[in-house]
C-alpha cells in the first residue's frame, strides 16, 4: 500500500543550481524560488550558506534568503556546512537548515576533508546551535546506495550514519543515491536496515536519475513507507561524477507518478512546468524532465 | 535467490524491439546493411527475441520498405528468435517466403487509434489478423499479439481496463501465444498499469503477458517495475531508446533496453543479456543515426568510462 500523501522536498533552487554549469543571477534565483512558491511545495531548499571559495553559484546566499517572498506555511531551509554557515544563515533570516553527511570515508574525505565522524562532530556543534535557536534541522546522507571512490557501500553503515544524524536531533533523514546508481533492489535492502534505527516518518529519499533508475527506486521506497520525497525542477543538477549526464530527478515526473498514484501532493503540475521553462530559458538549456518534453509538443 | 525472495519473477524474457518499432518511429532512414549489422549485433548479446522487419507496404513505413533484404541478410543465431510484424495474410505470405519463423499482429484498445492507424475498426482489424492466425496455425508459425493504447490513446484519452481485456483475450483466443501490452504513447503511470493488468489478468494467463511501455513521461521503469511486481516475466524495449514518439513531437517512445537490463540485473533477475554489449550495440546505431543515445545507463557509463 502506498502512502496517501508525500512531501516533496524541492531542492531545484540549491542542489540543482549548485550543479548546473551556468550560474545564474540573483535576481533569477529569487524569481525562481518565488515561482516555485506559488505551486504548492511545502518545502524548497533556498541556497547553501558555504564559502563562495567552494561553491561561487551560492555566493550570494545572503541576498538570495532576504529577497525571496517568504509565503506562509512554506518552509526555506538552507544548507549550512559549519556552525560558522549556521549563524551567518540565522542572521540572513533562514529558520530551517540543513546538514550534510555521507556513508563513505573516502567521498567524506574527498568532499570536505576530514572522517565521517569528524565531520559528526562539526555537526554536532550546529545541533547545539539550532536547539538553543528552536531551529529544526534535516539530515542528508549521501552515497547510500553507492559511492563514486568506494564503489559499494553497506546497507548497515547507511544505518549507522542515519542513526546518528537522527540522534544527535535531525528531524529528518534524507537518503541520497548521489551518483544514481541504486536501483530497486538495493533501494530495499538499504532501507529495510535503516528503518530499523529510524521510524519511516523520519525518512525521506534523494534520488538521482544518473541510471534512469530514479522513478523505479522511489516507487519501492513509498512501497515500504517512505513519504517525503526530494526532486529537482526541470531535473537541474547534472552529476558531477559522470559528465554529460544527469543528476537529480525532474520535480514534474515525480508528481505526475504521484498524481497518477492517487497520491496527494498539494503541487500544481501546470505551474511546476511553467517554473521549469522559466528556469531553462534562463540556464539556456533543455530541460531534463521528460513529462515537461512531451507536454509542450503535444 | 534475491529476487525470488521478493515475489519477483527469477527470469524476464527481453523483447528487443529497437530494429522495427525503433528504427520506424526514427527520423533518418537507415540503410539495409546497418539494419542488418545492428541485428547481428543484437544477436550476440543473449537477447532471446529480437523483433526484425515489418512487412506492411513500403508506401505506409518507407522505413520497414527493405524487409525481404533484411530478414533475407541477417544472421540466424541458435535459440534467438527474429519476429517480424505482419498487418495482414498479404504481409504474412510475404514473410514467409522471406523466411520468417514467427510473426507479430498489432491489434489496439481504442476505435479511434485503429480507425487512424490503420483505418478500419478494432473489429475489422481482428477479422484481418483472424485471417493471419490461421495459416499460422496450419504452418505451426507463433503469432504475438500486440495491444497499442493499453494505458491511453492520443485520439480518446483515458481506456478503459475491460476493453483492454476484451481485446487481449480475442487476440489470445484466436492463437497469439503472447500479448504485449502497449503504453503507446507513454502516459500511464504505477496506478494505471496495475489497474489495466488487473483487468487483463482475469482473461490471460500471466505467462502470456508482456509490457511494452513508452518512456514519453519518465514512467517506463516505474511501470516495468509494477508489472513485473505483478508477475509479468515478459518485458519489450528499444536498444538505445530508439524510437521517438509520433504523437509529441520531440519527446522519447521506447524505454531503452540498457535501462531495463540495468535495473533487471539490480533486482537479482536473470535476463541473459550482456549488458555492456546491448551498450556497444546502442552505441554503433546511435554514430550511425548521428544521434545521442536514449540510454541513461549508456550516458552515464561512456562518460565515467566504467561501467557498472
Amino acid at each position: 500500500a502506498f502512502p496517501k500523501r508525500v512531501k516533496v522536498v524541492e531542492v531545484g533552487p540549491r542542489d540543482g543550481l549548485q550543479n548546473e554549469k551556468n550560474v545564474v543571477p540573483t535576481p533569477v534565483k529569487i524569481n525562481l524560488i518565488n515561482m516555485l512558491s506559488e505551486t504548492g511545495l511545502q518545502v524548497i531548499e533556498a541556497t547553501s550558506f558555504v564559502s563562495p571559495k567552494w561553491v561561487p553559484q551560492m555566493a550570494d546566499h545572503t541576498e538570495v534568503m532576504q529577497g525571496i517572498n517568504k509565503l506562509p506555511g512554506i518552509s526555506y531551509p538552507v544548507l549550512t556546512p559549519n556552525l560558522k554557515g549556521f549563524q551567518a544563515a540565522v542572521a540572513a533570516g533562514a529558520k530551517e537548515v540543513s546538514i550534510f553527511g555521507a556513508a563513505s570515508e573516502l567521498f567524506t574525505k574527498k568532499n570536505i576533508n576530514c572522517s565521517i565522524e569528524e565531520s559528526l562532530e562539526r555537526f554536532g556543534e550546529v545541533m547545539t546551535a539550532a536547539r538553543a535557536a528552536n531551529i529544526p534541522v534535516r539530515g542528508y546522507v549521501s552515497c547510500v546506495l553507492g559511492c563514486p571512490y568506494e564503489g559499494k557501500i553497506s546497507a548497515a553503515k547507511v544505518a549507522e550514519v542515519s542513526k546518528k544524524m537522527y540522534s544527535m536531533g535531525c528531524y529528518e533523514i534524507s537518503l541520497g543515491d548521489t551518483i544514481g546508481i541504486g536501483t530497486p533492489g538495493s533501494m530495499k535492502e538499504m532501507l529495510a536496515a535503516v528503518m530499523k534505527e529510524v521510524p519511516a516518518g523520519a525518512l525521506a529519499v534523494h534520488c538521482h536519475d544518473t541510471y534512469g533508475q530514479a522513478l523505479a527506486n522511489i516507487l519501492v521506497a513509498l512501497q515500504m513507507g517512505v513519504s517525503v520525497v526530494d526532486a529537482s525542477v526541470a531535473g537541474l543538477g547534472g552529476c558531477p561524477y559522470a559528465q554529460g549526464a544527469s543528476g537529480n530527478v525532474a520535480t514534474e515526473d515525480l508528481v505526475y507518478m504521484l498524481n497518477g498514484l492517487g497520491i496527494h501532493t498539494g503541487v500544481d503540475l501546470q505551474k511546476l512546468m511553467d517554473t521549469g521553462t522559466f528556469i531553462c530559458n534562463a540556464l539556456n538549456r533543455r530541460t531534463n524532465s521528460k513529462v515537461s518534453q512531451a507536454s509542450c509538443r503535444l | 535467490q534475491e529476487s525470488q525472495a521478493s515475489g519477483l519473477p527469477e527470469y524476464v524474457k527481453i523483447v528487443e524491439v529497437g530494429p522495427r518499432d525503433g528504427l520506424q518511429n526514427e527520423k533518418v532512414i537507415v540503410p539495409t546493411d546497418i539494419k542488418i549489422e545492428l541485428i547481428n549485433r543484437l544477436s550476440r548479446t543473449g537477447l532471446p527475441a529480437i523483433e526484425v522487419t515489418s512487412f506492411v507496404s513500403s508506401k505506409w513505413v518507407p522505413q520497414m520498405a527493405d524487409h525481404k533484404e533484411v530478414m533475407k541478410g541477417i544472421e540466424r543465431h541458435p535459440g534467438v528468435q527474429y519476429p517480424v510484424l505482419t498487418p495482414n495474410l498479404q504481409g504474412f505470405h510475404s514473410a514467409i517466403a522471406a523466411g520468417a519463423t514467427e510473426v507479430s499482429v498489432f491489434g489496439a484498445a481504442s476505435e479511434s487509434f485503429s480507425k487512424m492507424n490503420i483505418n478500419c475498426s478494432i473489429e475489422e482489424s481482428i477479422e484481418k489478423f483472424e485471417e493471419v492466425a490461421k495459416s499460422a496455425r496450419n504452418m505451426n508459425i507463433p503469432v504475438r499479439g500486440y495491444v497499442s493504447c493499453a494505458l491511453g490513446c492520443p485520439y480518446e484519452g483515458n481506456i478503459v481496463p475491460a476493453k483492454v481485456a476484451e481485446v487481449s483475450k480475442r487476440l489470445y483466443s484466436m492463437g497469439c501465444y503472447e500479448i504485449s501490452l502497449g503504453d503507446t504513447i507513454g502516459v500511464g503511470t504505477p496506478g494505471s498499469m496495475k489497474r489495466m493488468l488487473e483487468a487483463v489478468m482475469k482473461e490471460i494467463p500471466l505467462s502470456a503477458l508482456a509490457v511494452h511501455c513508452h518512456d514519453t513521461y519518465g514512467q517506463a521503469l516505474a511501470n516495468i517495475l509494477t508489472a513485473i511486481q505483478m508477475g509479468v516475466a515478459v518485458v519489450d524495449s528499444s536498444v538505445a531508446g530508439l524510437g521517438g514518439c509520433p504523437y509529441a513531437k520531440g519527446a522519447t517512445g521506447n524505454v531503452a533496453t540498457e535501462d531495463v537490463i540495468y535495473m533487471l540485473n539490480g533486482l537479482g533477475i536473470n535476463t541473459g543479456v550482456n549488458l555492456y554489449t546491448v551498450m556497444e550495440a546502442g552505441n554503433f546505431i546511435c554514430t550511425a543515426l548521428n544521434k545521442k543515445t536514449n540510454s541513461k545507463v549508456a550516458q552515464a557509463s561512456f562518460n565515467t568510462g566504467t561501467i557498472n
